[in-house]
């Protein structure tokens, strides 16, 4: 079922790219693909940005076009959507993890086509079995924050890493903050 | 994957010598094919273990691969028979101040003597004609158990089977020798699976390009250690099926993770539960019909569920808002130990396995403990791990008793304990050589032993 709606999804987002392609730009122009390594973007043709165009590309948040442009994997890389950190041994959502995912509901609410799965990931002191379960209790619980904004609950699927993927494969604190997180994977935009 | 499920048939026809199948529980009782002549039994020295010494066999043809396989089947013998602890085995290196017997006739038993040998292994082995199912070449091994005093044997058998893996026949005599001497289930044709990195494969088509794990199987002593899926993704805790002819694990070849099982005789690949929210942890009943595993499909925290072996009839056994996970069946399948972190911390309980009645909590006196693993009988005990300091230790605590004792001393971190299939060892990982590593220790935390090298390697599971 969920499979068979990503899908639909996926071929719902390549009619319309392939629609938009057929059409003249009206409106705005698709910018030529940003590449991320240059420090002097070109300046596209057409009716001027909402915010004033910097002359260098500041590391975050990517220009609005760039973020509709940019592929899944370009998206993903860099993503504008913040991961969430938790303490240790828990699920709760502390001040800061609530304002990243406040701005991470205004990006879902911006790019309302975008679907993403929220993971769940922890830091290697737990035991691998156990942690399973709690990188699962982390994602959901920014899924369901994001549900209490008004992000719609089928556009944010959960899966639980555990400690299988460190980001930081350090065996210290620094690493392992890093390494208790929910993370936000774009699937669909 | 068929390729591999391929290669692992050939690894179990080499695996079942002389068509014999053991039964699930215990090995087969079957009397020598050649009796003894006078019942004897080999004993020690005023009730001392008795003393044993186990030569390379007598090849009875001279070719180089005759008496290569003659020396691996007495050093694998020693080796399995050592790992039990049942015979105290003199060592091989004093072995060569002997002659070497040519046929099982001219054993030089007084030089065996003055070495204070009770007991001798002679052993021969030629090349033979294979009978179904064994094809290519075969071999025929003669082991015996002489009395060095009386020179009468205690046990005598023939063996024939394939002679792709000379390993195999040692093996099979060790638990023969166990069963027949001293009444004790050997376990040195069990295995082991657990999960791996060690090919260095990354996942396709994901932003981060994170390293798979994959499912492997080896011998009880770490030889022959084979690859099972392909998956390219993450697989992990393995756990094998009674009848040791399938392996449940954790596959997040669909995305979430889900319940897979490699019928790794067979070259065929189930798919138990599907589009239910997350599955992990499969953990048989110990008659093969059931799987308790753990699960998120009810939208909350991971919640404990049995389903049947094909993945149908799932039952819920928990219904609350705390996580309940990592299940492990009592040896009788009436009671399931699992973890609960309702008090806080993550701490083992019981419950019964058909869901009646409240959990009832078995750690008291630790911080955090995971992954139980319930002893077979006639033991009667939960394996563990345990938050110890920084990292993990492997504790068993004795359910009658509720006395707990600590089998890893901080020496890296140390997960995921499980149980050989008499009781009487343990598998477990630990991080005390560097990377995590599958090591073997007896139920008493002594003679430790690294099974794997290669990678990391995670959550092993002995097969029963």
């Amino acid at each position: 079922m969920r499979r068979a709606r990503f899908v639909v999804v996926l071929l719902a987002v390549a009619g319309a790219v392939a629609c938009g392609k057929k059409q003249p730009p009206v409106v705005r122009p698709i910018p030529p693909p940003v590449s991320t390594a240059t420090g002097t973007p070109s300046r596209p043709p057409g009716p001027p940005e909402p915010v004033a165009e910097p002359t260098v590309v500041p590391p975050e948040p990517v220009r609005d076009d760039a973020i509709a442009s940019a592929s899944l994997d370009d998206l993903n890389r860099n993503s504008p959507l913040k991961p969430v950190f938790f303490e240790y041994d828990s699920d709760e959502l502390t001040p800061e993890a609530l304002r990243t995912l406040d701005d991470n509901a205004g990006l879902l609410k911006r790019y309302s086509s975008w679907s993403v799965t929220i993971e769940g990931h922890c830091d290697e002191r737990g035991t691998a079995e156990y942690n399973l379960a709690l990188g699962e209790r982390r994602a959901v619980a920014a899924r369901a924050y994001l549900v209490s904004l008004g992000i719609p609950a089928d556009r944010l699927r959960t899966v639980s890493y555990g400690k299988e993927f460190p980001f930081d494969p350090g065996h210290d604190e620094a690493a392992f903050k890093k390494n208790r997180r929910a993370h936000f994977v774009i699937t669909a935009k | 994957m068929k390729r591999i499920f391929l290669t692992l048939s050939l690894a179990a026809l080499v695996a079942s010598i002389h068509a014999q199948q053991p039964p699930p529980t215990q090995p087969p009782a079957a009397p020598p094919q050649q009796p003894s002549d006078v019942a004897t039994t080999i004993t020690g020295d005023n009730g001392a273990p008795p003393r044993l010494a186990v030569p390379d066999f007598i090849a009875v043809s001279n070719d180089a691969e005759s008496v290569a396989i003659a020396k691996t089947l007495g050093q694998v013998l020693f080796e399995d028979l050592m790992f039990e602890r049942e015979f105290l085995l003199i060592p091989r290196d004093v072995y060569a101040t002997i002659p070497a017997a040519t046929s099982m006739n001219d054993v030089p038993f007084d030089r065996w003597r003055e070495l204070n040998a009770d007991g001798l292994v002679v052993g021969t082995v030629e090349k033979a004609a294979c009978t179904a199912p064994a094809t290519g070449t075969c071999l025929k091994v003669d082991a015996r158990l002489f009395s060095v005093r009386t020179h009468q044997s205690a046990f005598a058998k023939e063996y024939t089977g394939s002679a792709a893996n000379p390993r195999v026949f040692a093996h099979q005599i060790s638990d023969e020798f166990h069963q027949t001497l001293r009444g004790l289930r050997g376990v040195a044709r069990t295995r082991l699976t657990f999960a791996s990195d060690r090919d260095g494969e990354r996942m396709t088509g994901t932003i981060e390009q994170r390293g798979v794990k994959e499912i492997y199987i080896s011998d009880y002593d770490g030889e022959r250690q084979t690859r099972v899926t392909v998956g390219r993704t993450l697989n992990i805790t393995p756990t094998w099926s009674p009848d040791g002819r399938s392996i449940a694990y954790t596959s997040y070849r669909r995305g979430p993770g889900n319940i897979f099982i490699s019928n790794i005789f067979q070259a065929t690949l189930e798919e138990l539960t599907k589009n239910a929210g997350e599955n992990w942890l499969p953990a048989w009943s110990p008659d093969g019909k059931r799987i308790a595993f753990s699960s998120t499909r009810s939208g909350g925290s991971a919640q404990l569920y049995v389903m049947d072996r094909d993945g149908s009839n799932v039952r819920r056994l928990t219904n609350d808002r705390w996580i309940n996970t990592t299940p492990t069946w009592a040896p009788s399948g009436t009671v399931i130990a699992f973890v609960s972190d309702r008090t806080g911390a993550p701490q083992i309980y019981t419950i019964s396995a058909d869901g009646l009645g409240a959990p009832q909590r078995v750690t008291t006196s630790e911080n955090y403990a995971d992954r139980p693993a319930w002893s077979p009988a006639p033991f009667n005990e939960l394996a563990y791990t345990a938050r110890t300091g920084p990292g993990n230790d492997i504790k068993v605590v004795d359910m009658a008793t509720r006395q707990v004792r600590q089998l890893t001393f901080g020496e890296g971190t140390n997960e995921s304990p499980t149980w050989a299939a008499n009781g009487r060892h343990l598998a477990f990982m630990s991080t005390r050589s560097g990377k995590s590593q599958i090591f073997t220790i007896s139920r008493t935390g002594q003679n430790l032993r690294q099974i794997t090298k290669s990678g990391n390697n995670y959550q092993p599971d002995w097969s029963k």
